[in-house]
């Protein structure tokens, strides 16, 4: 086992003992707290928000990707290249609006809970997306779409057989930078009373408990890492083999 | 079988291909040949409606290739392109299966059909049918190219500079087997080049554009020994027009009755070949034999540069 491989699986082993056993992490923490305060997060379940967290995001993330892949499809066809300054625009909005902005925004119109979380990370991680959708979708020569119009596909046809797999690698890049940037982001949406790992990073700034910010962080932190690699081997399955020639 | 009627393409003022009119004949070989920018691709383009005409029309075995989507028409005509343009992200099979599986071939038939060509092709199916593109040399790619066009067996064979990438040795492999293939299946070919040589290597008719005009479409030999202006004259070559007349002609259809002590040459070889022989042997006479290794006649130097001339 190589040594990357080595160092996956301990990140992985980790994550998973403290969120299913935290409380023998408990000695490590222990230094970090005053006066008696608990060293592990004692006012919910730590694996619970851990993967409420992950099911905003990932909710957030497919709604991004069906949205920016379409827009990214919809601005690199002919008919559709109008739109592309249009789209380009509302889609940087999108990332340049700070996420905390859109949450005291959405709170007033949909409510306290999940909803204003998920629609920050939706408006959040469109850019990636589409960008990259762009920039797979031009990468395929001109000579290959040539000649899959020459052997007679459809506009359609060409589109699903030779347009996205050959852009879905940068495709894939693109939610990968998206899902990533959510997970640390999405903590923000305990502001707003969304489940998550923000709760004990809260927690621990009130009452002043390094502990607590630190687990949140660190568990937080973890996720990102893990994810992120488990969608660059994706990617790396996926691209074509270099040619030697 | 191709009747092309004042096909003409215009972008905004600019007119690239002006009013041409000609007719490909079934089971031959015709050559557009013209400096970049004569409109040839755009010409071969309008066949099968990669590009659509201004005005005018094609007609195929009489029906006029409008009558039908576009894309429907393109899975008829085979298409093969300069750089291939094969999908790199599927195997040689794959790719060579691309038209059969738009038509909806039986997976059996399109398995039987793609390892013929490969076969034909020299690409043992064993080695190369899961291979992906980039594995491959230059020239096999190419040949995987020609390969996927043919595969719907199609009765046209449009191809656009089939052979600019390759080295000179591939490309005259390449060509050999282009004759080959065409002789086999009986496929009517219209082919681009800006390479003259090449036109009169397989050509057996050759149309000469210059500024999207149609100047000459004539058998090579006519385009030389009566070329419709200085353009085409200028264009064929006018230092080696000789040669090249030689080099259209067989051994076989010029032998004369008669033996010769001289070197042996194949009927098949051009008489600018059997010239060259005997100028090198400093010998008068050769001994033309048929394919079955029999004489066949006898040609002499005289012979030879009586035929190199209208």
């Amino acid at each position: 086992m190589s040594l990357a491989n080595l160092l996956r699986l301990a990140a992985l082993a980790l994550l998973l003992s403290f969120l299913l056993s935290p409380q023998s992490f408990a000695p490590l923490f222990a230094p970090l707290t005053h006066y008696g305060a608990p060293p592990i997060y004692d006012q919910g379940n730590l694996l619970w928000l851990a993967l409420a967290q992950l099911a905003t995001v990932l909710c957030a993330a497919a709604a991004s990707t069906l949205v920016a892949v379409g827009l990214g499809i919809l601005v690199t066809r002919p008919l559709g290249a109008q739109f592309l300054p249009l789209s380009r625009t509302l889609v940087n909005i999108g990332q340049t609006f700070p996420p905390v902005a859109v949450l005291a925004i959405a709170v007033p119109l949909v409510g306290f809970g999940e909803k204003p979380t998920l629609i920050a990370l939706f408006a959040y991680g469109l850019l990636p997306i589409f960008e990259n959708t762009i920039a797979g979708v031009r990468s395929v020569p001109p000579v290959v779409l040539e000649a899959a119009s020459g052997m007679g596909m459809s506009p359609g046809e060409r589109l699903r057989r030779v347009e996205l797999p050959l852009a879905m690698p940068l495709i894939l890049e693109g939610i990968r930078l998206s899902l990533v940037i959510s997970v640390g982001t999405a903590t923000i949406g305990s502001t707003v009373a969304a489940k998550g790992l923000g709760e004990v990073i809260i927690a621990g700034l009130l009452s002043s408990n390094n502990a607590f910010i630190l687990q949140g962080g660190l568990v937080t932190g973890l996720m990102a890492v893990l994810l992120y690699d488990a969608l660059v081997a994706l990617e790396r399955r996926l691209s074509l083999p270099v040619s030697l020639d | 079988m191709i009747r092309i009627e004042g096909l003409t393409k215009q972008y905004d003022t600019t007119t690239v291909v002006d009013d041409v009119s000609f007719e490909v004949e079934r089971n031959s070989i015709t050559v557009i040949v013209g400096t970049s920018g004569s409109g040839k691709s755009t010409l071969l383009r309008m066949i099968n409606r990669l590009v659509e005409p201004t005005r005018g029309r094609v007609l195929l075995d009489g029906s006029d290739t409008r009558s039908e989507p576009a894309y429907l028409l393109r899975r008829r005509i085979g298409y093969a392109i300069q750089g291939n343009g094969l999908f790199p992200h599927r195997t040689v099979a794959e790719n060579v299966a691309t038209v059969p599986r738009l038509l909806g071939w039986p997976d059996e038939r399109i398995r039987a059909r793609v390892s013929e060509l490969l076969q034909i092709f020299q690409l043992d199916p064993a080695l190369y049918a899961d291979a992906l593109p980039a594995q491959l040399s230059g020239g096999q790619q190419q040949r995987v190219g020609v390969a996927r066009a043919l595969a719907a067996e199609p009765a046209v064979l449009l191809m656009d500079e089939p052979f600019g990438a390759l080295d000179p040795i591939i490309r005259a492999k390449a060509q050999e087997d282009l004759l080959e293939i065409q002789r086999r299946f009986g496929t009517t070919v219209v082919l681009v080049t800006h390479d003259m040589d090449e036109a009169f290597r397989l050509g057996h008719r050759i149309a000469v554009m210059s500024q999207g005009r149609l100047l000459q479409y004539d058998r090579p030999a006519t385009l030389l020994t009566h070329p419709a202006d200085s353009f085409v004259a200028r264009m064929t070559g006018l230092s080696d027009r000789a040669l090249k007349l030689l080099a259209l002609t067989s051994a076989g259809e010029a032998a004369l009755p008669g033996r010769s002590e001289g070197p042996r040459v194949a009927s098949s070889a051009s008489l600018r070949e059997v010239l060259s022989e005997l100028l090198w042997r400093r010998t008068d006479s050769a001994l033309v034999l048929g394919e079955d290794g029999a004489p066949r006649g006898q040609l002499t130097v005289a012979a030879i540069l009586a035929r190199a001339h209208p």
